[in-house]
């Protein structure tokens, strides 16, 4: 009844979802009854075992193959240790690349797979999982009824294991088996420029709820009142009204401002993921139940055509029409 | 060469809304089509306006009502479409990844693609897992979260930018046939011109049943049961600043004020 979780590094690094993991995975470990081993695939496994080698973990496999992620590698790599320890849980990051490896590994291993994980309970033969719906507005639970399963749990959910363990770690070999029909050339960073939101104090930060670039002119009046800077949900950036560099947001910016205005904005998930550092979180957004109140210090619930005007003018601006 | 995309119907939740059971009530939704999908059937049309012996094909798993949705996907110039529906699967009501990778993997079988472009997530249930778990069943390569792709047909292969966090994209090369989950802000979907609407109306859409891609009701049993929809209970504790425009924006103002952000 043990746990198997899958580490993640990105270009020399553990990222942070990785200790996160020891944590959802020592306490699915403790409903189980078992051990939890982890996995890390490619780059200095040795040094990412030692990192790794936290409270609370049995043992650190490593597959030293390989400098960066590639899927091919993963797959090959879980699926031979799966069938060595067969694991009651599979758990992976619900990162980018764990999107990019677990469902591939659940099908070819016939495990069902839950993604996105937000709590789990473990009960009698299987597990009840909580994930949520409709951008964040429901919760529901599954119940998986099997003797395995694999699951992807949600980054910045459960908090990162800090102290340091007594973990074996024991490398692997693997036979990826052939060529991989994926080849990884490198990286790039994007979201470069003149315009560094993370350095901002206060941000006025624009979602899809302005509807029109045409109406873009508004907020821009409103943060050059303020003498605040100018970001966005990743919408706004899509449809290229404003730059790369404006993005908050999991594929964007990390932002920590003293004050963050989230105008128009649902407060998705992976928005969320970019901005639920500031200081003081304010909302304006005619939908009472839109996600962003949840972590919302300082709400208004209305129109944003009707209260950005009106906040222009209690500085004594003109606000353009729009 | 032919182009699969799979296509789906997404539902969104009104402002106000209502849970029956284990779902939002029906009168709480509205139906569009998935956001991500949009941009995977761009990039096949504009695959296709690039070579003209490229074909579109959608797939969708859906009821009569999704036809709308499909019909859009014809009219911004898909070739034709598949719908896979029948009695069985409107009394399963949800559907596990297992299950749909299923259903669309019998279909891609049959129509045999060299490219299988689907949406990194559907908005709704937001899985984010039925392209790579169809790659897998098809025996194709994979690419997921793509927002770049360049295409070289005499090496088969396609160049692709896999969009990561924190600002950070991955260049790779991936062999065709291949599945790519495709990430908002690839292309720029076009509008569907009244042209393209009129031409929709005249294009294939062949519905199929779960027995007519080749499987039977088995494909429907799955060890993952939905058990509960609520609303979360709110973690909030915002402040709520009530009353007109001018009186919540003088709320605000004065927060601002006093925090020292603004001194005028
Ligand atoms: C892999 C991946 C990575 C992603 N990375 C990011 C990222 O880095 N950053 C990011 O932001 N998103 C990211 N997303 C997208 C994310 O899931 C959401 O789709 C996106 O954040 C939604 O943006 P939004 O809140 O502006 O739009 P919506 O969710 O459409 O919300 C618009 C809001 O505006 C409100 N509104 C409408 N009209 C008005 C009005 N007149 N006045 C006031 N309020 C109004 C509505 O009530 C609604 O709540 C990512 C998604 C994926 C799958």
């Amino acid at each position: 009844m043990s746990v198997l979780a899958v580490a993640e590094h990105r270009r020399g690094e553990v990222r942070d979802v990785s200790y996160e993991l020891v944590t959802a995975g020592r306490r699915l470990a403790d409903g189980l009854g078992g051990e939890l081993n982890l996995l890390v695939v490619g780059g200095d496994v040795d040094g990412f075992a030692e990192d790794l080698n936290r409270d609370g973990v049995d043992t650190v496999y490593t597959v030293d193959d390989g400098e960066e992620f590639n899927h091919g590698i993963h797959a090959a790599a879980i699926e031979r240790l799966h069938a060595d320890l067969e694991p009651t849980a599979l758990v992976a990051p619900n990162s980018v690349d764990g999107l990019d490896y677990a469902p591939a590994v659940a099908q070819r291993l016939d495990v069902p797979l839950v993604t996105d994980v937000i709590d789990f309970e473990v009960d009698g033969g299987g597990i009840e999982v909580t994930r949520e719906q409709y951008g964040g507005k429901v919760e529901t639970t599954y119940q998986v009824d099997a003797d395995q399963y694999a699951v992807t749990v949600r980054p910045a959910e459960w908090p990162q294991a800090e102290d340091r363990g007594d973990a074996a770690v024991e490398p692997i070999d693997v036979d990826v088996g052939g060529e991989s029909g994926t080849t990884v050339n490198g990286f790039e960073e994007v979201g470069g420029g003149d315009v560094d939101i993370t350095e901002a104090d206060v941000l006025v930060s624009i979602g899809r709820g302005i509807e029109e670039a045409e109406n873009l002119p508004l907020v821009e009046e409103l943060a050059d009142t303020l003498g605040a800077t100018l970001s966005s949900s990743r919408p706004i950036v899509d449809n290229e009204w404003l730059p790369k560099n404006r993005q908050v947001g999991q594929s964007g910016k990390v932002v920590t401002p003293d004050v963050y205005i989230a105008i128009g904005i649902s407060g998705a998930v992976q928005h969320v993921a970019g901005m639920k550092g500031a200081d003081t979180i304010v909302a304006i957004n005619t939908d009472p139940n839109a996600p962003i109140y949840d972590i919302a210090d300082y709400g208004i619930v209305d129109d944003l055509f009707d209260v950005v005007p009106a906040l222009i003018e209690e500085f004594g601006g003109d606000p353009p029409e729009v | 060469m032919k182009v699969l995309v799979t296509v789906k119907e997404v539902a969104e939740v009104d402002d106000e809304f209502q849970i029956s059971g284990l779902d939002v009530d029906d009168g709480s939704l509205e139906y569009d089509l998935n956001e991500w999908d949009d941009y995977a059937v761009e990039e096949a049309v504009q695959l296709s306006e690039a070579d003209d012996d490229v074909e579109v094909v959608t797939v969708t798993i859906g009821p009569e009502r999704a036809e709308e949705t499909i019909r859009m996907a014809l009219a911004k110039g898909a070739d034709r479409a598949v719908r896979v529906w029948d009695d069985n699967l409107a009394d399963a009501g949800f559907l596990d990844v297992d299950t749909k990778a299923a259903l669309l993997a019998a279909v891609a079988e049959a129509e045999a693609p060299d490219i299988v472009f689907s949406g990194v997530q559907a908005g709704d249930d937001a899985n984010g897992a039925t392209g790579v778990a169809l790659a897998e069943r098809l025996g194709f390569e994979w690419a997921a979260v793509v927002n770049d792709f360049e295409l070289d047909r005499d090496a088969d292969v396609a160049s692709v930018r896999r969009e990561l966090e924190g600002g950070v994209e991955e260049l790779t090369d991936v062999e065709l046939p291949a599945v790519f989950t495709i990430q908002t802000g690839i292309n720029e979907p076009r509008y569907a011109s009244l042209r393209g609407i009129r031409q929709a109306q005249r294009k294939e859409l062949e519905v199929r049943t779960i027995d007519d891609v080749g499987l039977d009701e088995s494909v429907l049993e799955s060890p993952v049961d939905r058990t509960d929809m609520y609303e979360p209970a709110s973690e909030g504790d915002a402040t709520y600043w009530e009353g007109s425009p001018e009186e919540t924006a003088g709320e605000l103002a004065a927060f601002l004020r006093d925090e020292g952000v603004v001194s005028s």
